[in-house]
């Protein structure tokens, strides 16, 4: 059986499950937010009674995140109705807009909270969910309903995916980061490509990618149809979760004859800087055929683009330059943008480098990645053309249809803002 | 679930995703309040670019401006339809609007387990690229028991694939519904 596979059969109670088995799991961690998270409370209360107690107060964990620093009352309700759910039930892990418990992106928030264990079983009502894979779990994005039941019964229905492995051999070379290799993948295979799969990472260029990195690959399983993205876990894993948890877990690895479906080997060392063009992620094209590109805008943030290895990449471009469009910088948590302004690069901190080279820095959370509200941080409502972080180009995404979006790593993104059209990262980095 | 599903067809393209279907600006009104939840009708399926609107026309809305139901009863896709987001709003929104069912040739994961665990709207997958062969406003039929689907504007009929499983959670009006049919949890 392959890594997933033998989650879910743990899960399920069962010695052997086989991909397409429908089976009953039982789930540690439930996630939701203030966009899907309304309407999930909704739908429990309405099949489980409006007096109903949630399955386990300590597996149910509420992260507002989305449209958090708007004057959209309809938005500002929404966290009101988390607020009072959280009261009610009396949910010790909730992260309330406002006081010290605030977090910012859910999928980040989940990992600094010790909330993403090896060999666990995680669902959200956001299709990013499956990011909590890097760290040897299952993780999967479900809807409303599904996670409603979730609520009231601790259960989940699925089916059993298939698994496509994706190895990554050699050295990472300096002018890539994680965001290039998921990008090639994606350009590989489609954004149906792994409908219904698994994205199983391995090779030696992941695991010498720090664990925000390696969220990078499995957040955006999404974007090529997955059902979930998955790395078997290391010591680097087991650190990270020991320095936020006393929780116990048990890490799982797949046995030397699991069978996948599909199994592709890349050499990190022959791969070049990639992008996505105009909409979708899987319209792949080299930084360096589609340099010269004129840009309206540079966006460094979300799930995927708004670490701190993201921002520390970016530092190194833009330190003692200046930006010639827009460029705007959003910290996924406010763990993170404390980090701005504690880490350094050559004695002078992030939050320095970026203010100095004329980027708006915002306050953490998912902001302009997803459109929102209209008067959300860094969202577009022309014609722009923006080069972003983020890990979704469809139309509108960002806000305004008429927008183009490019997604690419932090290094290009810093590249491209210095200059004003789309940049190589190898022709400005030192 | 109804044997047949007769209404005009709207006809969009391939990897239709969530914020096309329902943009995230949108997806604050009250899912439960009759007044506001009318809006995920009004704005279903907004996001599409103009062109790509109502095929092969182009610039035609789903639902008219300032209406809250759609005349489109069947959306006609290509392949990935409901891919991106998870956000359960986008059946929610079509459904709202007046939709009975949806026929692409595929569908991301998310939006079709939403589509059918919420009892929204039938997902049903074609057995051929429909997109160039029926237009916005044929008049269409499905049969959902011999899934069928006859364009009656041109009297060409084509094979569906069968539900399967999803049939059982269809017919019991989505998965909680089923899952107290068949025991799963307290009636």
């Amino acid at each position: 059986m392959t890594i997933t596979e033998k989650i879910l059969a743990r899960h399920a109670g069962r010695d052997r499950v086989a991909p397409g088995d429908n089976i009953w799991v039982e789930v540690d961690v439930l996630m939701t937010h203030d966009v899907c998270g309304p309407p999930t409370i909704e739908i429990f209360k309405r099949e489980f009674g409006e007096h109903a107690r949630v399955w386990d107060r300590e597996k149910v964990v509420i992260i507002p995140d989305h449209y958090i620093f708007t004057k959209n009352h309809h938005a500002n309700r929404n966290v009101e109705i988390l607020r009072a759910f959280a009261a009610e039930q009396d949910l010790p892990h909730y992260y309330d807009v406002g006081t010290e418990r605030y977090k910012g992106v859910c999928h980040m928030a989940l990992a600094e909270e010790g909330f993403n264990r090896p060999g666990s079983l995680l669902v959200g009502t956001d299709s990013h969910t499956c990011t909590s894979g890097a760290f040897g779990m299952f993780s999967t994005g479900i809807g409303n309903t599904d996670a409603a039941l979730v609520m009231g019964t601790g259960k989940l229905w699925l089916k059993v995916p298939e698994t496509m492995k994706f190895v990554f051999e050699g050295s990472l070379p300096p002018y890539l980061m994680a965001k290039d290799l998921i990008l090639t993948v994606i350009g590989d295979i489609g954004c149906d490509g792994a409908t219904y799969r698994a994205l199983e990472f391995d090779g030696e260029a992941v695991y010498d990618l720090p664990v925000h990195e390696r969220m990078t690959l499995t957040n955006m399983a999404i974007e090529a149809g997955g059902k979930s993205g998955i790395i078997a876990p290391d010591e680097k894993i087991f650190e990270y979760v020991r320095a936020r948890t006393d929780a116990p877990f048990e890490p799982v690895y797949g046995d030397p004859d699991a069978r996948y479906h599909t199994f592709r080997v890349y050499d990190v060392t022959t791969m070049e800087p990639v992008v996505a063009k105009p909409h979708s992620p899987d319209n792949r094209a080299a930084v360096s055929e589609v340099a010269g590109t004129r840009l309206d805008r540079a966006y460094i943030g979300s799930c995927t683009g708004g670490k701190l290895e993201d921002f520390e990449a970016a530092a190194r471009i833009l330190k003692g330059e200046e930006v010639v469009i827009d460029t705007f910088i959003v910290p996924a948590t406010t763990h993170i943008a404390r980090q701005l302004h504690t880490t350094t690069l050559d004695g002078v901190s992030l939050y320095e480098i970026f203010e100095r080279a004329g980027c708006q820095i915002g306050k953490a959370s998912c902001a302009a990645c997803l459109g929102g509200p209209v008067d959300t941080f860094g969202r577009t409502h022309g014609s722009e053309v923006v080069i972003s972080t983020t890990n979704r180009n469809f139309p509108g995404r960002m806000g305004s249809k008429q927008a183009s979006v490019y997604l690419a790593s932090p290094l290009t993104v810093a590249a491209s803002a210095l200059t004003g059209v789309i940049t190589d990262p190898r022709t400005v980095l030192v | 679930m109804e044997a047949i599903i007769k209404g005009q067809a709207y006809v969009v393209g391939d990897a239709i995703d969530t914020d096309q279907i329902i943009p995230a600006q949108h997806l604050v009104y009250s899912l439960s309040d009759p007044e506001e939840r009318r809006f995920y009708g009004r704005y279903a399926l907004s996001g599409v670019p103009p062109e790509g609107q109502g095929l092969p026309f182009g610039h035609r809305p789903f639902t008219p401006p300032d209406a809250f139901t759609s005349p489109y009863r069947i959306v006609v896709a290509g392949s990935n339809f409901g891919c991106g987001s998870s956000r359960e709003h986008a059946p929610f929104a079509l459904a709202e609007a007046g939709c009975a069912a949806v026929v692409a040739e595929s569908y991301a994961r998310i939006f079709y387990r939403n589509a059918v665990g919420g009892g929204f709207l039938v997902p049903f997958e074609s057995t051929e690229r429909l997109v160039e062969r029926i237009r916005t406003g044929d008049i269409l039929s499905i049969d959902t028991q011999v899934g069928t689907l006859a364009n009656e504007t041109t009297g060409e009929t084509f094979l569906l694939k069968p539900l399967g499983d999803v049939a059982d959670i269809l017919r019991a009006g989505g998965i909680f519904n089923y899952a107290r049919q068949a025991g799963l949890i307290p009636a």
